[in-house]
């Protein structure tokens, strides 16, 4: 396919789903978001958002998002090191993203078996004398289950930067005296940093509008925003509202992408520092 | 790329294929006489022994579909890309769609079997003369309970839910009207007050109860109550009915102060293809026998006075699930109380679900 003439056709597709899938659903979201329940226009909605209720769901979803994140990029960063010195990383890594294929609503309702009063866990806890607790419906099943069902998203791409970066180079490091530390702070740190910023997107993005998980694991005692656009969808009938919601939720997304943008794209790969 | 295109053209023939043999299958079970119709109705709401009897019966093919909440229903109907034959909504969904011509006037010449149902579930607001509807099944809302699980309290009042001694036990169902409901009827209001003042009173005292929730679900409470996972729930007393069937320590009360009687009940939308056929079902369903039946296997309260001398004494005379009529009066009704009520309603909800007591 070298200077094939109809090249361009080749992107109608692209373009086509673009235009259908993502522009108009936008426009329409926002087209919504101005709308009363009689349909008429108004801005209502948008000054109901900025009443307190919305303002501190905002502000918890935020929280719990950015706690969710916190506790996955923990976990995850060491696993990703780990896994690019081990032997058969691609058998891990598969390990580690085949439970990610399972759907979202089948490990919620196992997790409300496992954390139940009876349920595995409990009886983990009254071997050791413990117990029984409650644990499902609590702040911690609702971060748990969360953090549980990220950790693919987070794993991956910082497994892929770390992976990437040439073994010369931490080599190098250790050769001009640097401990496993300064190495780790000042080499593999930020050569791998647009993997956890990649990481971050594909967390908390997701962790802004969760609801499913709030109602099944957290009882609805955590209420998001994403709780709010399905109840005034399903329940209230009020598109605008819902629509509202969601442009917010939309800014924020554009917000967290520009601050966790990647201005170089690959720019690591050549162990280019910025 | 020449695969790819082999590929495609595999799967747009058999496609092809398929959609022409749906062709085929639909016509012949179109050709059975009777044509067909779909039932359009709640998750397990229905014995599907029945649907097989009434396919025999008639020689009119069942196409049975479920929802599981009123709105969806009628968002589904409305929309139309589907045409549905017969739906069961609850009484305030009715309301609604009579204002939005989405019902079709029934014949009651071809409903003889009308005349089964206590006069009482007849002729009620909703739908005066029942000139859209046929009364299904009815219930209340009220608070089912473990006493085995518990020390000895009892849920006579809604306040008995904000008893310290509840600590973490009690589960409220997922739904604005029920929970503000209980706030109202706490309180002496009425279930369907549009006054701003006792909806915000109601509001500010549920959010006290809040150290007392355990959770805000919705048909997992079932599960949750079975399992002896919670000791108190407020909910339908159908759902309650469901949990007694398999444990049997569940107990259930309608408090004194008042609570929600629903109603739910066929009806033909405007969009219907086969009337006829959805008269012939309607009619089926009110038969004595075919009701009690299906009220056996539901587990709901049956209007149908005529079905209920046909069924076991013992169940028809629980008051818990059929309460006699003065106990009925204290109970309320859902009227429609328009979108921008129900906006409010679920604005409160929304708001005590934030900021419950912890």
């Amino acid at each position: 396919m070298k200077d094939n003439p109809s090249r361009p056709l080749y992107l109608v597709p692209y373009y086509l789903w673009i235009a259908l899938f993502v522009i108009a659903p936008i426009a329409l979201i926002f087209y919504f978001s101005f709308l009363d329940l009689a349909g008429a226009f108004t801005l209502k909605n948008y000054q109901n958002f900025f009443s307190s209720v919305y303002l501190r769901m905002t502000l918890s979803s935020f929280w719990y998002a950015f706690l969710i994140t916190l506790i996955t990029i923990v976990i995850a960063y060491p696993t990703a090191y780990w896994l690019t010195k081990t032997k058969h990383k691609q058998l891990w890594l598969l390990l580690i993203i085949i439970p990610s294929w399972i759907n979202l609503l089948l490990k919620a309702y196992a997790f409300i078996g496992i954390f139940g009063l009876y349920g595995p866990a409990n009886k983990l806890l009254q071997t050791f004398g413990a117990g029984p607790w409650q644990i499902l419906f609590t702040d911690f099943s609702f971060i748990f289950v969360s953090v549980y069902i990220f950790i693919p998203f987070m794993v991956l791409p910082i497994f892929n930067s770390l992976d990437k970066i040439n073994p010369a180079l931490i080599d190098a490091s250790r050769d001009l005296g640097a401990s496993s530390f300064t190495t780790f702070r000042r080499v593999i740190f930020p050569l791998a940093i647009n993997g956890v910023k990649s990481g971050v997107q594909a967390v908390f993005i997701p962790a802004l509008s969760l609801f499913v998980i709030t109602r099944l694991i957290a009882g609805n005692k955590v209420i998001t925003l994403g709780t709010a656009i399905e109840q005034q969808f399903l329940v209230t009938q009020n598109w605008g509202m819902g629509s509202t919601i969601a442009v917010f939720l939309i800014l924020f997304m554009i917000i967290i992408m520009m601050v966790t943008g990647q201005k170089e794209k690959g720019g690591s790969y050549n162990g280019k520092t910025k | 790329m020449k695969d790819i295109t082999r590929a495609a053209i595999a799967i747009l023939v058999v496609s092809a294929i398929l959609l022409y043999t749906v062709n085929v299958l639909e016509r012949s079970s179109a050709t059975a006489d009777g044509g067909t119709i779909s039932v359009y109705n709640w998750g397990e709401y229905i014995d599907p022994e029945l649907i097989d009897q009434f396919e025999e019966e008639t020689n009119i093919s069942v196409v049975y579909e479920t929802f599981d909440s009123n709105e969806s229903m009628m968002t589904k109907i409305e929309q139309g890309g589907t045409t549905y034959d017969v739906a069961m909504p609850s009484e305030y969904a009715i309301e609604k769609m009579k204002d939005n011509d989405l019902l079709q006037p029934i014949d009651h010449e071809l409903i003889p079997n009308l005349q089964n149902i206590d006069p009482y579930f007849l002729d009620l607001p909703f739908d005066p003369g029942n000139e859209y509807s046929v009364p299904y099944f009815w219930g209340t809302v009220g608070i089912a309970f473990n006493p085995t699980l518990l020390e000895g309290q009892t849920f006579d009042s809604w306040d008995d839910l904000w008893d310290p001694t509840l600590q973490q036990e009690v589960i409220l169902v997922d739904s604005a009207r029920e929970v503000i409901g209980m706030g109202l009827n706490s309180l002496g209001y009425s279930l369907n007050s549009t006054n701003l003042d006792e909806l915000r009173e109601a509001t500010d005292k549920l959010k006290t109860i809040g150290p007392n929730v355990k959770a805000i679900i919705g048909d997992e409470i079932v599960e949750m109550m079975r399992r002896e996972e919670a000791a108190v729930a407020v909910t339908w007393s159908g759902q309650a009915a469901d949990m007694m069937w398999i444990n049997e320590n569940i107990d259930y009360s309608v408090p004194e102060e008042g609570s929600n009687l629903w109603f739910d009940n066929m009806i033909i939308p405007s969009t219907a293809d086969n009337i006829d056929g959805a008269h012939a079902f309607i009619n089926f369903m009110l038969d004595p026998e075919v009701a009690a039946q299906n009220a056996d296997y539901v587990g709901y309260s049956t209007p149908n006075e005529q079905a209920i001398a046909l069924m076991d004494p013992e169940v028809t005379g629980d008051e818990r699930f059929y309460p006699p009529e003065e106990l009925r009066e204290r109970l309320e009704v859902y009227e429609n109380l328009g979108l921008e009520m129900l906006g409010t309603y679920n604005e409160l909800f929304l708001e005590f679900k934030m900021d419950m007591e912890k």
